[in-house]
């Protein structure tokens, strides 16, 4: 049994959580309960503020706001999950094939593209993409192409490009978790004649599901308030829902509306992360170490 | 299957193709946005016309290479500024949250930990929204209620360090808890027995053994906000911050001097990258 300390108030204990209070207080709580106050908000035939649903009714109303919305859910699901059937590989490679004197170089491959600004990245996509960019200028000097085509401003490349921005955030928990399982366990299931398939099914996804929630949780995350990649690569008909704040915000300045949309995201990411974290029976605290 | 396991060859083969296509597949955009920096044309395509490095020194009326680009210089320059404070705020608040949630009690105290954690999910971008909504009605009520004007409240170089700062203070607490966690507190008390008081004994003794993750912690924290574009694109005004700039000029075409900086970001990165890494190997 545990004793539990009693409280006392002392001065270390005030100077360690007055900032973090003001911190957590004043840049999280507050604003995010102004983002739902606004969202409430809205102007009656009159021009005058009163508190009302509209915001939230012209969201369901609205075909292009509902769908943009599940589209932009649904492709972070699928974004997460490609993620990790790319990485899964990399990582177990890393952890448990290659040579050991390797493994930190690889590792640290694996790592620098990431401490590029995610802008640069992209760009670089874009060069290597459109019409006049690099592929398109081998593919046509070899003769496989007759006219260059353009590969950017899809859902295809847009896709691609959200699973390579987001990558990372797989693969290093991935690793992790994949350093801390111990090779007898592969050893003795080879011995007893399990196959590659079993081994993999039954003994290395049930270790690494720590690392496959919280990496999937980043990603998805990421990828579904991701502003750049879809409004950079993913061209006009792309439509994802961050773009829908940021038109309300700051091309319709309607903040009300924005607000909603908002919300709405907010929510939505906080209940997949919450349905991913009961699934897997795993915890916030726990996940993020 | 694994290394002390005997292993078909053509698994090993095919397993090295893969890692060799998903290096390929990693490092293809940067390598090919560097060597278009140093491509003797007037827009970051191929062919290939020889080597140049215009785009970084010349000062020409067709060609204004990047040591003479006032407007991403300056942009580069506002970045370091906001990096700089982001960086001083969240390791110091980083640092008290951390010895806040290892080392004190108090009520709730797991609630407020969750309430910590919460940066890590919320999107960028909503953060971004919500502080400029909360800073703008505050801006309000100070105008309307007391008269004073509060340029804070305001879009601007203060607010993105805010905005910066909030998500990147739970970042700096969980490198900082980690290291925390090691610390053995036999020592402290021995400190306190010698007669030292609580802050001597963290002055002289907690944060000596915990500077490795502070300036580990504090390097990231200068990279993430250097690099930051969804928090950002909603708090900043006129002064805008080097990621907000590419981005505008490459939504409105693109010439190498885009490469130009792309090319210094990935070299500085990656020995910065290097060097922390080399400083953390020492360290285990």
């Amino acid at each position: 049994m545990t004793m539990k300390r009693r409280f006392h108030i002392t001065l270390p204990l005030i100077c360690f959580l007055t900032p973090v209070l003001l911190w957590l207080v004043l840049l999280i709580v507050l604003p995010h309960v102004d983002l739902l106050r606004m969202s409430l908000r809205a102007e009656d035939d009159y021009g005058n503020a009163i508190w009302s649903f509209s915001n939230y009714m012209a969201f369901f109303q609205e075909p292009i706001y509902w769908l943009t919305f599940v589209r932009t859910a649904v492709y972070s699901i699928m974004v997460t999950v490609m993620t990790f059937i790319v990485a899964m590989p990399v990582a177990f490679y890393i952890t448990k094939v290659v040579a050991p004197r390797f493994q930190g170089f690889l590792m640290m491959l694996l790592l620098m593209p990431f401490w590029v600004s995610e802008l640069v990245r992209v760009y670089g996509w874009m060069i290597l993409l459109r019409e006049s960019g690099v592929i398109n200028h081998f593919l046509t000097r070899m003769g496989i192409l007759n006219q260059p085509i353009e590969m950017l401003y899809n859902d295809v490349t847009m896709v691609m490009g959200l699973v390579y921005t987001s990558m990372l955030f797989m693969a290093v928990p991935l690793v992790s978790v994949l350093e801390s399982l111990d090779d007898s366990l592969i050893e003795a299931a080879c011995d007893l004649g399990a196959n590659m398939g079993t081994i993999f099914f039954r003994i290395v996804i049930p270790h690494a599901m720590p690392g496959i929630v919280s990496g999937s949780i980043v990603v998805f995350m990421l990828t579904l308030g991701n502003y750049l990649t879809p409004n950079m690569i993913g061209g006009k008909n792309a439509l994802w829902f961050t773009e829908q704040i940021y038109n309300q915000f700051i091309a319709s300045f309607n903040w009300n509306q924005g607000s909603a949309f908002g919300f709405l995201l907010l929510v939505l990411s906080s209940l997949v992360i919450w349905a991913g974290l009961k699934l897997t029976r795993q915890k916030l605290s726990r996940v993020v170490q | 299957m694994i290394r002390s396991l005997p292993n078909s060859r053509r698994y090993l083969y095919s397993y090295k193709l893969y890692i060799g296509l998903y290096f390929a597949f990693l490092f293809a955009p940067l390598l090919v946005t560097c060597v278009l920096a140093f491509n003797d044309s007037q827009f970051p395509y191929l062919p290939w016309n020889g080597f140049t490095l215009e785009w970084f020194t010349a000062d020409l009326p067709e060609r204004v290479g990047l040591f003479h680009d006032r407007m991403n210089l300056e942009s580069i320059w506002v970045s370091a500024q906001v990096a700089f404070f982001v960086t001083i705020l969240s390791v110091t608040v980083g640092t008290c949250a951390a010895f806040l949630f290892e080392q004190e009690e108090f009520p709730f105290k797991s609630a407020l930990y969750f309430l910590m954690l919460s940066p890590l999910v919320i999107p960028g971008v909503i953060l971004g929204i919500s502080i400029l909504l909360f800073s703008n009605t505050l801006g309000m009520f100070f105008e309307t209620h007391l008269g004073i004007d509060v340029p804070l409240f305001r879009p601007g170089f203060w607010l993105v360090v805010l905005g910066q700062f909030s998500f990147i203070a739970t970042l700096v607490t969980l490198v900082v808890s980690a290291r925390l966690r090691k610390f053995d507190r036999t020592l402290e008390e021995a400190a306190l027995n010698l007669g030292a008081n609580r802050f001597e004994v963290i002055w002289h003794i907690t944060l000596k053994f915990l500077r490795p993750a502070i300036v580990g912690a504090a390097a990231v924290a200068f990279l993430m906000s250097f690099e930051n574009f969804n928090t950002t694109l909603f708090l900043v005004s006129s002064d805008t911050t080097l990621p907000i700039n590419l981005y505008l000029q490459v939504r409105d075409g693109s010439t190498p001097v885009i490469n130009a900086i792309s090319f210094l970001l990935i070299v500085g990165t990656s020995l910065a990258a290097a060097v922390n890494l080399y400083f953390s190997r020492k360290q285990d």
